[in-house]
């Protein structure tokens, strides 16, 4: 093992780098369950076809275009979702809502497979995000400090949405009590469905900022499921604070095993999993007391 | 259930022989959905070209009834019973996944039926579990790396870092490297297996790599593992200092322009690459072309050879499960891959191996072949068989 400060630096970023695109992937699916206490596990394939849509959009207009045609993209899939499925779903019990949004993950799977193909797709980088930055002692790639630097904004924009604004206060009364909160005057369907959107649509930029990253394949939605899920269940279901804490330690686990132990590193999260299931089961920092 | 009758094309231009026409009824167990989608259909498109181009040569008529193996091993299994009890077949080829041909061999065997495996490459298949109606075309996990120690030991190479997914494959390919690497006088310096289909972000490895003090890396990835793999490594950099070598799934023509500039550069020993020069791989390469409107690879070849195999054991009169079967054994043909033969001893295919580098060509990557290694049949590895009979 070595002493080189510069190689735990740049592991450290590797962390990083994976927390904060889970952290963008399981903030919506968090925030959607908290609210709606609806479990969508086609959070997933929503990621994919964000991709799949950033890959079509990219071989035409290039990057940027894509990264941010891809989230309005899936969010007016999201859009379709709610009017044709999850609207009826909504008083229909966890059971049903799981069933539902797991076979929508294999339609929207292989309905990926038949528009796009078998064959996996790739975006380049972007070309002002291409090659690395030194600093820190260490040169790192451009487009990996992107991810970082962008997990952070949407991170600072949700907190100061979530806490500091009254649409942000009516979300958090939503969460807190949604029967309250409609007494109170708040809508709080049209505020399911805008946060059941703006969810879609960060799935969609994950997909969409993973793409270059990555290779964009139809089952790329099912890889990044599990550990989405296990994310918010370690952090707790429907809380910001649960979504970062939980990325980070996704993210820093993950790289840390398959440093420090390469052979325990696909066992060490599921252990940690089940140790907090058991400590504390409603999560590190759940959305209610 | 798809079924294609080919009649031999009809085109039975060469002076009839006096044998009768024979219809030979051929199961097709490829995965058509799955992760292995892109290489059933690969190999699909090579095996009905094969039987195009050669159909002709032999009095025999073709039937195929395609089966989907869906990847799962189970399925596979019942796929393949519907195929020898219902269907009756003749001869089956296809299967991707060394799972899937796990699953499938003893209910191969104890039926007798011929199987031409068109992908599948662990070791024990023509080792330990060969079995005398079991004949690959394809390759074999430690063939296609083997020479590859001896090649980079001989470029100068030193030190080495090896990376692969974790599973059978992964490992047989990353040890059938090492041990002639190692036994050529070269050290590993660091290997990593990663969790396969679990793994997006080799950072944490490569960064381990970096750190290794090796003079290059070596690994085997394959499909969208392979694609992230040669991205990542060239983001990081790496390419400069610690040159990427692989097995040549790592740059394979099915999704190098996927992995666009970052994979020039790489070198990997492969079985086939479609820039080989010989008359037999002009045809193939044409046909291919005309037929899919790109370049075929290794998959699609390996689906071209069994097609071609099957020809070559008719013209030798073959016409039922056992004749079909020993005549497998004892077929050798000059294809696009060169001069191909199966070795009786094990029933593996015996071909040569092409060291090579993709670059960037006219239009998109292209591959440029560094070195033909010699064919070398595969260690009997605990293949106890019957010697052919006929």
């Amino acid at each position: 093992m070595t002493t080189d400060l510069g190689f735990w630096t740049l592991q450290a970023l590797n962390a990083l780098q994976l927390s904060m695109l889970l952290f963008l992937l399981s903030v919506g699916l968090t925030v959607i369950f908290g609210l709606m206490h609806f479990v969508n596990l086609a959070h997933g394939a929503l990621y994919a076809l964000g991709a799949y849509f950033a890959a079509s959009v990219a071989a035409v207009w290039g990057y940027w275009a894509a990264f941010l045609l891809a989230p309005v993209a899936v969010a007016g899939v999201g859009v379709l979702l709610y009017s044709g499925f999850i609207q009826r779903m909504r008083k229909s019990g966890p059971m049903a809502q799981v069933l539902v949004t797991f076979g929508l993950i294999f339609v929207l799977l292989d309905m990926t497979r038949i528009i796009w193909g078998d064959l996996p797709l790739a975006i380049e980088v972007p070309a002002m995000l291409g090659g690395r930055l030194a600093f820190l002692g260490v040169e790192y790639p451009t487009y990996r400090l992107f991810i970082i630097v962008l997990g952070l904004v949407v991170l600072a924009g949700l907190a100061f949405v979530l806490g500091r604004t009254q649409i942000g206060a009516m979300i958090r009364a939503g969460v807190d009590n949604d029967e309250m909160a409609a007494c109170l005057g708040i809508n709080v369907e049209r505020l399911f469905f805008c946060v059941f959107c703006v969810g879609c649509a960060l799935a969609g930029l994950a997909g969409a900022v993973a793409a270059p990253l990555l290779s964009v394949s139809p089952d790329m939605g099912l890889q990044i499921l599990i550990p989405t899920l296990i994310v918010i269940v370690i952090g707790g279901l429907g809380s910001l604070k649960g979504a970062v804490a939980g990325s980070l330690i996704y993210g820093f686990v993950q790289t840390f095993g398959a440093v420090l132990a390469p052979q325990l590193s696909s066992v060490l999260i599921y252990a940690l999993l089940a140790a907090v299931l058991v400590i504390k089961p409603v999560g590190l920092f759940p959305a209610k007391g | 259930m798809k079924t294609t009758t080919l009649a031999a094309l009809g085109l039975a231009t060469t002076i009839a022989t006096t044998a009768t026409a024979e219809d030979i009824k051929i199961g097709l167990l490829l995965p058509y959905s799955g992760v292995y989608a892109a290489l059933g259909n690969e190999i699909d498109a090579g095996f009905a070209l094969g039987l195009e181009q050669f159909g002709g040569e032999t009095d025999a008529t073709f039937e195929i009834i395609r089966e989907d193996t869906e990847v799962k091993p189970p399925v596979a299994l019942g796929k393949a019973k519907k195929l020898i009890l219902q269907d009756e077949v003749d001869v089956m080829t296809g299967i991707v996944s060394s799972g899937v041909l796990g699953a499938v061999r003893d209910m191969v065997h104890g039926a007798g039926v011929p199987l031409i495996v068109s992908n599948a490459g662990n070791d024990e298949a023509t080792g330990a579990d060969c079995s005398p109606f079991i004949t690959r075309m394809s390759f074999s996990n430690g063939q296609v790396n083997r020479p590859m120690g001896i090649w980079m030991y001989e470029q100068g190479i030193r030190k080495v870092y090896t990376l692969a997914p974790d599973y059978a494959a992964g490992r047989q390919m990353i040890e059938a490297f090492e041990a002639t690497f190692t036994a050529a006088g070269g050290e590993i310096v660091g290997q990593d297996f990663t969790p396969f289909q679990k793994t997006q972000d080799f950072g944490p490895y490569l960064t381990q790599a970096k750190s290794s003090g090796a003079d290059a890396v070596y690994v085997f990835y394959a499909g969208g593992e392979a694609i992230s793999f040669v991205k990542q490594y060239d983001s990081f950099g790496l390419k400069a200092e610690l040159p990427l070598y692989g097995s040549g799934f790592l740059t394979s023509s099915l999704y190098v322009n996927a992995q666009g500039p970052a994979a020039e550069g790489v070198i990997a020993a492969s079985h086939y690459v479609p820039t080989i020069e010989n008359d037999a791989n002009a045809v193939f390469v044409d046909g291919f072309t005309a037929k899919i409107g790109r370049a075929p690879s290794e998959f699609a070849v390996q689906g071209y050879d069994a097609a071609r195999a099957l020809i070559e054991a008719t013209k030798a009169g073959a016409t039922d499960r056992a004749s079909l079967a020993a005549a497998l054994r004892q077929v050798t043909f000059d294809g696009p891959r060169g001069t191909l033969s199966i070795d009786p001893a094990t029933n593996n295919i015996v071909q040569p191996i092409y060291v090579y580098e993709t670059v960037a060509g006219a239009d998109g990557l292209t591959q440029k072949v560094l070195a033909q290694l010699p064919s070398e049949a595969d260690p009997a590895n605990g293949c106890v068989m019957d010697p052919v009979s006929n």
